[in-house]
């Protein structure tokens, strides 16, 4: 996805312009006249400047193109897919990771992707399962990270 | 005195248990650098979740060595398949693929091991030389020198930056702005965290790291359209047939890429694929057959691959004498070093100089491991090269998880994965580069901290920044790193309207 760099320049300026209202009421440190307002009020002030230079570029730009473009890889339907079933597999696991527990989120999550990208479909589930147990004996035994069992919990081990 | 401090640093270095994460971390090194799309910043993401939990010396140990072997080890897809392992090969990869070829994969591949592990020696002793002294003189500064010196750190950062020195710089201020999320500020004020409880103590930088440099990547991977690269040649024979002849032939062109790839190390921004890039230059300009490069000519090769693995070595010196990163990869190892409270800076050279040398000892046992089990990669590199990448990427993303979760028990790491990953997919599409990004996350607190303390000193009187003669030196060295390039476009633009 490609944006035309007089409009990140104007999200960029918006995000600086954000931070400045945010910080206008934060305290000073007693007894001195600066506080936790000072560094990034410094730092958003600069980024201001330079997305003003960046707009300034990106209007300048001739042939400027359109505003956003997007990269062949939108226009696939396939890879488009792909990378939206990446970000859902992780979105999938913040959500559902608690209540499931770890390896049956794990085991949906990894035979999602791996069918996504054309591992043989013989293979699919007892390499999900194979690899979500070898991570869970790596962290759980080997790391002691607490990692939810989830409905699970009966059979834990 | 010194010895007995050698000798407790040995102690530590030969412990079966470090000897063990030197060994294993080698091997997903070269593993991880041998995949194309696996770079060794992405190694490093990925072993640093596994780090958390372990002593500070073993922690430190897995980094460089797998790094260093990473970097060699991208040299191995790039003579095969004409894809750079890392980017740190891509100087190189279109010269060590014709030698392959020309049936000259063994010369190429022994010429990256080699030189490589010869580079990264050198840069190792540069290192123990320099840092100590270095060490000692930075014991005088006070928070005005190391607000100037970071702040020329950054500026530099700027001008060795690859991408558009204006995009670098909103890069580096959004990382520089990352780091001031949280409640660790003067005054403890809860800045910009929406409410969110997991953010009173900052942007986690694990987490920040594994999306930036892994998750990124694994997005990069799923909108791959390329058709995937063919291997151009089964059989590799003896690697090591030639070295010698090649050290006689070349000695001021390894030397060269040595010096070059140490002193590029060190400038903070600019890691092994810049050193690279530019000992492969510099070896054309000064070769006497310059004709022959890029025709599959081994000299370039052997100069930048001294160059990459040196640079990563020096990396260390700024990183670990002043806590400030000379690359990517350093500034997740001082993210580590913060972790286990081994914070870098000169007391850490007279409060623990035992760590210290340990840290020297595990670079020179690394690059000495590097050989063999160099050797043994290149062997299997055919092999390695067929992993089925669609089965090794959904692992990696599940791992990542899981790393990321482990660092405060909480799925509030994963959010930050998503975010992050999300973020610099974006930002690397439209030609920002992360590198900065990360030095402003890694230096952000340091730079606040120094300028606060700065501030209350001066009372209000901003001359004070330029008074102390070490201060007002970085100062004028960091007015000359900015306004260098500015003074050299004016030039340029004055010259050709007149």
């Amino acid at each position: 996805m490609k944006i035309n760099d007089a409009l990140s320049g104007a999200i960029l300026l918006a995000f600086a312009l954000l931070i400045l209202f945010l910080i206008r009421d934060y305290p000073t440190i007693p007894g001195q006249n600066i506080g936790p307002a000072a560094f990034p009020g410094l730092l958003a002030g600069l980024l201001a400047v330079c997305s003003l230079a960046l707009i300034w570029r990106g209007l300048r730009q001739q042939p400027r193109g359109r505003w956003l473009e997007f990269g062949a890889w939108i226009r696939s339907g396939l890879h488009l897919r792909n990378f939206l079933l990446t970000i859902a597999s992780l979105l999938f696991y913040i959500l559902a990771s608690e209540a499931l527990g770890f390896i049956v989120t794990a085991t949906i999550l990894l035979a999602i992707l791996f069918w996504a990208l054309k591992v043989r479909p013989g293979l699919i589930v007892p390499l999900a399962i194979g690899v979500t147990l070898l991570i869970h004996l790596i962290f759980y035994k080997g790391l002691r990270v607490p990692l939810p069992w989830g409905i699970l919990l009966p059979v834990q081990w | 005195m010194t010895s007995a401090i050698l000798l407790q640093a040995l102690g530590l270095v030969l412990d079966p248990y470090v000897l063990m994460v030197i060994f294993f971390s080698a091997l997903f090194g070269l593993f991880v650098g041998c995949i194309p799309g696996l770079t060794a910043t992405m190694a490093t993401a990925l072993l640093v979740p596994v780090t958390f939990f372990m002593p500070p010396i073993p922690a430190v140990a897995a980094i460089v060595t797998a790094t260093a072997m990473a970097i060699f080890s991208g040299d191995i897809p790039g003579a095969l398949l004409r894809i750079p392992g890392t980017p740190a090969s891509a100087a190189y990869t279109d010269e060590t693929y014709r030698m392959t070829l020309k049936g000259q994969a063994e010369l190429a591949l022994g010429a990256g091991l080699v030189f490589s592990a010869i580079g990264g020696l050198f840069g190792t002793f540069v290192m123990i030389l320099f840092a100590p002294a270095l060490a000692d003189f930075a014991l005088r500064f006070s928070s005005f020198e190391y607000f100037w010196l970071v702040v020329l750190g950054l500026s530099g950062a700027l001008i060795a930056s690859s991408a558009g020195r204006l995009k670098s710089a909103i890069s580096l201020l959004v990382g520089l702005l990352i780091a001031s999320v949280g409640m660790e500020n003067p005054a403890a004020h809860p800045r910009f965290t929406m409410g969110i409880n997991d953010l009173m103590g900052g942007v986690d930088l694990i987490p920040m790291m594994v999306g930036m440099f892994a998750i990124s990547e694994l997005l990069r991977y799923v909108t791959n359209m390329a058709p995937p690269a063919v291997i151009v040649t089964e059989k590799i024979g003896n690697i090591f047939a030639g070295m010698w002849q090649l050290t006689k032939k070349y000695p001021w062109q390894i030397l060269r890429g040595s010096t070059v790839g140490t002193v590029v190390g060190i400038q903070p921004g600019a890691g092994g694929d810049i050193a690279a890039w530019m000992s492969y230059a510099t070896s054309k300009k000064f070769s006497k057959e310059p004709e022959k490069f890029g025709t599959g000519h081994v000299e370039g090769v052997v100069e930048s691959g001294a160059a990459n693995n040196s640079a990563l070595a020096g990396a260390w010196i700024p990183a670990m004498v002043f806590g400030i990163p000379g690359d990517s990869i350093t500034a997740i190892a001082i993210g580590v070093l913060y972790m286990k409270n081994l914070n870098p800076g000169p007391t850490l050279f007279t409060n623990n100089p035992e760590n210290i040398y340990a840290i020297f000892m595990v670079f020179i046992l690394a690059n000495l491991v590097m050989i063999p089990l160099g050797w043994l990669t290149v062997k299997l590199a055919t092999k390695i090269l067929r992993v089925a990448s669609n089965i090794l990427m959904p692992s990696i993303l599940l791992f990542c998880i899981v790393g990321s979760f482990a660092i405060n028990n909480s799925v509030f790491g994963v959010t930050l994965i998503l975010f992050f990953g999300l973020l610099a997919f974006v930002l690397e599409e439209n030609g920002f580069p992360i590198a900065p990004a990360i030095l402003g996350v890694v230096l952000g607190k340091m730079l606040e901290e120094n300028f606060v303390t700065s501030m209350i000193k001066s009372d209000g009187d901003p001359l004070v920044f330029f008074t102390r003669p070490i201060a007002m030196w970085l100062a004028l060295a960091t007015f000359v790193v900015l306004i260098w390039p500015v003074g050299a476009w004016a030039v340029r633009k004055l010259r050709s309207l007149g």
